[in-house]
């Protein structure tokens, strides 16, 4: 293939396919670790729930702060809509066929059970809320003192997380014209990758924890020992920071088994897979399509090749001149 | 009920880009926006040359990718004709089908919805041909069902050499080019 011009002038289409900004990147970032601290607070309940201090630092924050974030990434998916006001028609209908309405009902759901898990510690880390509300603590005493429910909260929590983690790559892998997504690898690959970046947010926080110094107690003082991590009203136990930094080298190694396969599966697949997999090893520049004739000379007589509209990355620069347009240059 | 599908003749398209400015007409697409839009392919090295022209749009897909990562189903397949229509009252624009469509035949339309080729879904039902194809001045362009085996666009497929863009994307496209 020589040349390819289009008459095609399509906003966020052309000249390259724009069509998600920095919204959804960050959602996929903070939805990951989201999911990954969902595990991890599940794992926390279920400790709670087996007899353990329901006051650790690990119980404590893990919930506040995967609700604090999942409300970013909510709030960055909506943004990203660009018909915003007709957001409820996704919540109108179920679509089987679809990540992204799976996607949307665990969201509801995760809130759902994110609230509740946050809710019911909220009087331990903000005590003067929980003197304010007493209902508040009533449902926190009625759900932390009872094992059963614990337990019923924390494996909700845990298969609410796998989902949530899982089904930002599966939404990736069903886009039918980016060979690089076409992996169902890509599921569990997210789910890891956000269990990792769960474990090492829970354990930025833990260092970041000032010592023995007592959390502030009062409504503002409170609040903010509330939202911010290092104020918690106890520091983690070392052995509960070892284990978080034991299951983050865990999750990178499988991390990185996965994305091994990823590669592979990409690697010995069809023609367009092929290439897709040269923009991880080589470079979007680097064309490595058995093209069915030789490319043409660049102006710098290096041989270059137009674009591939397959992988979804134009690379319309020469490789060894850089010149814009080089696939029009050839052909002149 | 119909399967609509287009067959595009390549040895006689000019790249005049009639079909272009019919469907911009006929559909009120917004200012620098397109349904349709003419690609021109060189191979070969020179001397040895060989030229298309095509007239591309949304191929209406027996697969369509589009429909099935819909979350709010505007997205669908119109029962009448099989064609792949957006219920605008329906799209929440999240972009989705943009990214699954290999074409790159959607858009954003400036309303927020997510706009396309119709086959013009409104002309076909009182039985006319597209705007696009109604008015190409050298009729490489014919519309018609599938489905039927008396229907010209059938009768061509029959008996001439062509070709799909990107059957490689398993996305049935029903849009062909003759060659």
């Amino acid at each position: 293939m020589l040349e390819i011009t289009s008459s095609r002038h399509n906003p966020l289409i052309d000249p390259v396919l724009a069509v998600w900004s920095w919204e959804i990147p960050l959602y996929l970032f903070v939805g990951g670790v989201v999911a990954g601290m969902m595990v991890l607070a599940g794992i926390a309940m279920l400790r709670i729930a087996r007899g353990e201090d329901s006051r650790s630092f690990f119980s404590l924050q893990t919930p506040l702060l995967a609700f604090m974030l999942l409300n970013a990434g909510m709030g960055a998916l909506f943004l990203d809509l660009t018909h915003k006001l007709y957001v409820w028609r996704i919540y109108t209908t179920f679509q089987i066929t679809s990540p992204m309405s799976w996607g949307s009902w665990v969201l509801l759901l995760v809130y759902a059970v994110l609230l509740v898990s946050a809710l019911i510690r909220l009087p331990d880390v903000w005590p003067w809320l929980g003197r304010r509300v007493p209902k508040l603590q009533q449902l926190s005493a009625a759900i932390i003192g009872h094992p059963g429910r614990m337990t019923a909260l924390g494996w909700t929590n845990i298969v609410l997380g796998v989902g949530i983690g899982i089904y930002t790559g599966i939404l990736l892998n069903t886009m039918v014209a980016r060979p690089l997504w076409n992996s169902a690898i890509l599921g569990p690959l997210f789910l890891f990758s956000g269990l990792s970046a769960g474990a090492a947010m829970m354990h930025i926080a833990s260092v970041l924890l000032p010592g023995d110094r007592p959390a502030p107690q009062g409504m503002i003082g409170g609040a903010i020992a509330a939202m911010i991590q290092p104020l918690g009203p106890k520091p983690p136990e070392r052995n509960t920071v070892n284990a978080l930094i034991r299951a983050d080298v865990f999750f990178l190694m499988v991390e990185l088994i996965l994305l091994g396969l990823l590669l592979a599966n990409l690697l010995m697949s069809s023609a367009s897979h092929i290439e897709a997999a040269a923009l991880i090893t080589a470079g979007p520049m680097q064309s490595t399509s058995g093209a069915s004739s030789s490319p043409p000379a660049c102006c710098c007589r290096s041989r270059c090749r137009g674009w591939s509209s397959r992988t979804g990355f134009r690379t319309p620069s020469c490789r060894r001149c850089w010149c814009w347009s080089a696939a029009t240059r050839c052909a002149g | 009920m119909p399967r609509f599908g287009m067959v595009i003749d390549t040895r006689k398209c000019v790249g005049c880009m009639d079909c272009v400015v019919a469907c911009q007409t006929e559909n009120d697409v917004p200012n620098g926006y397109c349904r349709d839009w003419i690609t021109t392919e060189v191979r070969g090295d020179y001397p040895t040359l060989a030229l298309e022209i095509r007239s591309e749009r949304c191929n209406h897909c027996d697969n369509p990718p589009c429909v099935s990562c819909c979350p709010t189903g505007a997205s669908h397949v119109e029962e009448f004709g099989k064609t792949v229509q957006v219920t605008k009252e329906k799209c929440i624009g999240c972009k989705a089908c943009i990214a699954s469509c290999p074409y790159g035949a959607r858009y954003v339309h400036p309303k927020g919805y997510i706009d396309k080729c119709t086959f013009c879904d409104h002309r076909t039902r009182e039985g006319l041909d597209p705007a696009c194809v109604s008015v190409c001045p050298t009729h490489c362009m014919h519309f018609g069902d599938l489905d039927d085996p008396k229907s010209k666009v059938s009768e061509l497929l029959r008996t001439e050499k062509y070709h799909t863009i990107m059957p490689e994307a398993g996305t049935k496209p029903r849009v062909f080019y003759l060659i």
